[in-house]
């Protein structure tokens, strides 16, 4: 019996379909555990071998790591929730209505989605403070903390994005105090300074043409704002975090790896 | 050291820099076990908590108070001491930019890769004030302190929407032509000659300290005049907010420049 296992394990891993796909066996050996990281995409992204000082927890809270964590559970649960919510003022909230009642389900993926956006804000503040604090901006590292920051940025526009989504009363007002910032852009926003006299000069910076009515595509938060968030919000900022999170953890790896005593 | 027979025995001494492990399995590992938590985590908070779904979106119904997401309330709380071209516009950039020169503007090469607070205190005490004290801490008043009208309320306290608070607020020149007497600082010309003024002084501080002490100091020296600048503006400008906070808090400032032909007010 033992033997007739074997055999056909034997068959399998030596199959040329089997080949195809793993390119290593698996016994424990210092050579399969480069090509483990070596020919998967994936865990290519980490160097091979680290310095054992970079394993400890204590040193980067895995902060960093739970940033992408969460960022990736928000992909897989926007995924479905994108499924059930179509992007348009009449049905936005009665769709979310729908999805929290009568999808299996629904409920939890959506709370996931919410949670881990929230999380990831958490981790990153967090990330970008022990990175500070054990100074691993320093060289080689300095143009990775700058990716770092555009990274930030990129996180707090994606909450603020899909904040509107639901379209109640908590997302159109909530938005509506954060854009109604941008009207007082100095010179491109229709209430900021200098905004008159731009407007005297050029026609822009006027309510309906300025740096608020870029973000809220109209004069209020209204229905092609909706539209304007939802397509930032799955798509763009989305795809620049993604690249840009690329580069980071390339940018790790190809500034020495983890920062550490000298 | 009495049981040491032979050479192998003798514990090595372990170098940092050359200590190395395999990734696969060791870092895999934990990031695994790492990730299985949070997802653990996540979903016991997914089931218990609700995301909140209120009424659906009326244009015609302000809720007082009309609060941005948590992550923005550090700066909606500035509204409170400066307009919103500062508090919503140029302060949350020169946030951006600020932290993105970090790493150019600090040029001591001591704490790469180790928490120490001895051999880079003003870089960390710097950041911790801004990031604890001026981004977590008015976070944490903005979600929990901040209620209708955002006035102030103890968390004990019963939001109470008809709270009136007396605005007495007065802006500099006003204030300081009621204590002097000097009614000239009244005409808005000249206060707002005055105003510019203050704040010039204020930043004068950067080219008087460097002409004071750039000779004697090696750390000015290191850092040149430029990076020196920029640290030192960066540095006033976020001091600017605290400053500007216990301005209002002791003498009901409001507003320190005013040039309303331009409508920009500082
Ligand atoms: C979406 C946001 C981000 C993700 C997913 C991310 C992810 C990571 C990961 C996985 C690492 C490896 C080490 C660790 O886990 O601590 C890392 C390192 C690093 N991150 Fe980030 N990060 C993000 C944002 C930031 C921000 C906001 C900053 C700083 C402003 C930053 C600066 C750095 C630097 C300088 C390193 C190298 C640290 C070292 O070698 O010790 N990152 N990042």
């Amino acid at each position: 019996m033992k033997d007739k296992i074997q055999d056909i394990q034997e068959t399998i891993v030596k199959s040329s379909v089997w080949k195809s796909v793993f390119r290593h066996g698996y016994a424990d050996t210092p050579r399969n555990r480069i090509l483990m990281v070596a020919s998967n995409v994936f865990l290519h992204l980490h160097p091979s071998k680290l310095r054992r000082h970079g394993l400890t927890l204590r040193y980067t809270w895995c902060a960093g790591g739970l940033t992408f964590f969460f960022f990736l559970v928000t992909v897989v649960t926007g995924v479905l929730l994108m499924f059930y919510y179509r992007p348009v003022a009449e049905y936005a909230y009665n769709d979310m209505k729908y999805l929290q009642f009568d999808i299996p389900f629904g409920m939890v993926t959506r709370n996931m989605h919410r949670w881990a956006a929230h999380a990831m804000v958490i981790m990153v503040m967090l990330h970008m403070f022990r990175v500070f604090m054990t100074g691993s901006y320093k060289p080689p590292r300095e143009f990775n903390w700058v990716v770092g920051v555009l990274l930030l940025t990129l996180t707090l526009l994606l909450s603020f994005t899909g904040y509107l989504l639901p379209w109640d009363q908590l997302s159109i007002w909530a938005v509506t105090v954060g854009t109604n910032m941008a009207r007082a852009t100095p010179m491109l926003g229709a209430e900021g300074p200098l905004a008159e006299q731009v407007a005297a000069l050029t026609g822009v910076a006027t309510p309906r043409y300025d740096a608020r009515s870029l973000l809220t595509a109209g004069t209020v938060v209204g229905a092609p704002t909706l539209l304007r968030f939802y397509v930032l919000h799955c798509i763009f900022i989305p795809i620049v975090a993604a690249l840009l999170m690329i580069v980071h953890f390339w940018r790790v790896r190809k500034d020495g790896g983890i920062s550490g005593p000298m | 050291m009495a049981d040491i027979k032979d050479a192998s025995e003798i514990p090595e001494v372990i170098d940092p820099k050359t200590d190395k492990v395999h990734t696969w399995p060791h870092l895999v590992r934990i990031e695994f076990i790492c990730g299985l938590l949070a997802f653990m985590g996540l979903l016991v908070w997914s089931l218990v908590l609700d995301a909140p779904l209120e009424e659906p979106a009326d244009p015609t119904k302000t809720p007082n108070p009309s609060k941005a997401p948590w992550y923005f309330l550090g700066l909606q709380e500035i509204l409170v001491y400066f307009d919103p071209w500062m508090a919503g516009v140029v302060l949350p950039s020169l946030i951006i930019v600020g932290l993105m020169v970090i790493p150019y503007i600090d040029v001591n090469p001591k704490g790469n890769g180790y928490y120490t607070w001895k051999e880079r205190k003003f870089a960390v005490a710097n950041f911790c004030f801004g990031f604890l004290i001026l981004w977590v801490a008015l976070i944490i008043v903005g979600v929990f302190l901040r209620g209708p009208g955002w006035n102030f309320f103890a968390p004990w306290q019963e939001w109470d929407s008809h709270k009136v608070v007396a605005l007495t607020n007065i802006d500099l020149n006003i204030l300081l032509a009621d204590w002097t007497g000097l009614d000239a600082l009244r005409n808005p010309v000249v206060a707002a000659v005055f105003g510019m003024g203050l704040v010039g002084a204020y930043y004068a501080i950067i080219p008087i300290y460097w002409k004071l002490k750039s000779k004697k100091s090696k750390i000015l020296q290191e850092l040149g005049p430029v990076r020196y600048g920029i640290t030192a503006f960066l540095f006033l400008t976020m001091m600017a907010l605290p400053i500007k906070m216990i301005l209002r808090w002791t003498l009901n400032i409001k507003y320190i420049v005013q040039l309303p032909w331009i409508n920009l007010n500082i």
